[in-house]
């Protein structure tokens, strides 16, 4: 357990003097079973328990999990569910982008960043409730569609969202550029080397602030993200500071994405019928705000046989412990926030 | 159920606007939640939170009631780091088999009087988790449970609810730790 309110895990750290050495990190401790929960369960339950790996990435749990659905039945989603669900992925990866960007700065003792971005990330929630009637938009995505459509005040209300957004971010990204104690803190702490970011194919952040421009929205071009326009920021520093400014120009890029897809959005049924016969395999994948989730499928009819679940965090766990080498034990919750790997989605 | 649906021709939706900050409701609650905590425990209520397998939804949901528009902090609630340090352990997720021991004595460490608060559909039975081989079952199963508060996650606001019945059964005496 952890001195927060966050998840459990066993990190033990060999210091020599105020310098972490080593570090060795023990997980499993939030082990669930949901392999073998999902095997020989209905798709609805898998579905669930799918959203339910890991709490802050449940969209793009349930969005690859029915991308793997889909494609094991051979079905296409109605146009204005892919839009809608594209809709929800980039609303998550805002909240949590917010709330990461707080956390970041509160464990360098920065607390008026965490107090304006967790304003920041509860507005994104709030938007969620309204638009998709649960603030996490958990089981929203099922395979076949959405369980809901949109409310009919959700448009406005994201638009008002964005422009609110936009009108503080600016605030606190100069806040943050321009607090020398700050900075002090985040630049040169944590570093990844590129070399190692390549060998462990970790993506996310913590792959793109080290120089490799992977984004299963941008290499995969899965839709709707085809018939959109977007960047995929990539820096070469590999610290805490740029898996910050890689956030930070993510949240530019997310609202751009919403307004697009808010412009795009037209009429139509959200779900269609799934009926799959036979045995069948399929293989899903959805950019996280962590990184790429990847769920390979096997069904027999309407039945789950097996399912694997990938989070973007195995390969990041191996990472930290690199980055925590030779920096002071203080820095360690800095690095850990900076990476903030799954320990649910990675124990399963 | 026809009672159910008779009143469920005449409610509103539930899908509403996001309240302000400054929202009546929510300011109205906190206060009450404020009340009953300085009656039975002087200033505040220590709170130490243990994730005992959740996915981490409800923590993310815990978060936020740190926020601006929640800030518990206000009535004398916080979070603390200790257990040695809490009143009241809040108890996320299924239980799992590798995190018993860890929930066990986590409770053995918080000092009397103690209450165990379980968060979440999955604190009750397991929720979606319930029949695993990796789960031991509901918060129940290896600590005793004060309090219930349900949801997939409990909204911030449930939670501030769930904290008050809990002080109004510590104030009538119906629970004794």
């Amino acid at each position: 357990m952890h001195a927060g309110i966050i998840e459990p895990g066993h990190f033990r750290f060999t210091v020599n003097g105020e310098t972490v050495v080593r570090l060795e990190q023990r997980l499993g401790y939030v082990h669930k079973g949901i392999e073998s929960l999902m095997a020989g369960a209905s798709i609805e339950k898998a579905s669930r328990l799918a959203g339910r790996t890991s709490g802050d990435s449940t969209v793009a749990y349930a969005l690859a999990f029915a991308n793997a659905v889909e494609a094991a039945a051979e079905v296409q989603v109605p146009a204005r569910a892919v839009f809608l669900r594209a809709l929800m992925a980039e609303l998550e990866r805002l909240a949590n982008h917010f709330g990461d960007i707080g956390a970041i700065c509160n464990d360098a003792s920065f607390v008026l960043m965490h107090a304006q971005t967790g304003i920041l990330r509860e507005r994104c929630l709030r938007a969620a409730e309204v638009c998709f009637g649960h603030r996490l938009m958990m089981d929203r995505i099922v395979p076949g569609g959405l369980a809901r459509d949109i409310a009919p005040d959700g448009q406005a209300h994201l638009r008002a969202l964005i422009a609110a957004i936009r009108k503080v971010l600016p605030q606190l990204v100069e806040l943050y550029d321009n607090t020398a104690s700050l900075q002090d803190r985040t630049v040169s702490t944590g570093f990844v080397q590129p070399s190692l970011v390549r060998q462990y194919g970790a993506g996310g952040y913590v792959g793109r602030a080290s120089g490799r421009a992977f984004d299963a929205r941008h290499n995969l071009k899965y839709p709707p993200y085809d018939q959109l326009s977007f960047d995929i920021p990539v820096l070469d520093a590999g610290d805490v500071d740029a898996r910050v400014w890689i956030r930070i120009r993510e949240v530019d890029q997310s609202l751009l994405l919403i307004e697009q897809i808010l412009d795009r959005l037209r009429r139509g049924p959200v779900c269609i019928g799934l009926h799959p016969a036979g045995s069948r395999e399929g293989l899903g994948v959805a950019e996280a705000f962590r990184g790429d989730v990847l769920v390979w499928v096997s069904l027999e009819g309407d039945r789950v046989m097996r399912c694997h679940l990938r989070d973007a965090s195995w390969f990041q766990w191996p990472l930290l412990e690199a980055a925590i080498e030779g920096n002071i034990v203080a820095d360690f919750p800095l690095c850990n926030k900076s990476f903030n790997c799954s320990y649910s989605g990675h124990d399963l | 159920m026809r009672k159910l649906l008779f009143e469920s021709l005449f409610r509103r939706p539930l899908t509403e606007l996001a309240p302000s900050p400054e929202d009546a409701a929510v300011a109205e609650l906190a206060t009450a939640v404020g009340h009953a905590a300085r009656r039975r425990l002087g200033r505040s209520l220590s709170i130490r939170e243990v994730d005992a397998g959740s996915c981490n939804g409800c923590e993310l949901e815990i978060h936020a009631l740190n926020n601006a528009y929640y800030d518990v902090e206000r009535f004398g609630l916080r979070f603390v780091a200790s257990p040695r340090h809490a009143d009241v352990l809040m108890v996320t997720g299924p239980v799992t088999k590798n995190m018993r021991e860890a929930l066990a004595r986590t409770y053995d460490a918080v000092p009397n009087p103690k209450w165990v608060v379980a968060i979440g559909d999955c604190a009750r039975d397991g929720g979606c988790f319930a029949g695993s081989y990796a789960v031991v079952g509901g918060v129940s199963e290896v600590v005793p449970v004060d309090l219930h508060i349900p949801g997939c996650p409990p909204t911030p606001t449930a939670m501030l609810q769930g904290l008050l019945a809990l002080l109004e059964r510590v104030d009538a005496g119906a629970v004794t730790s």
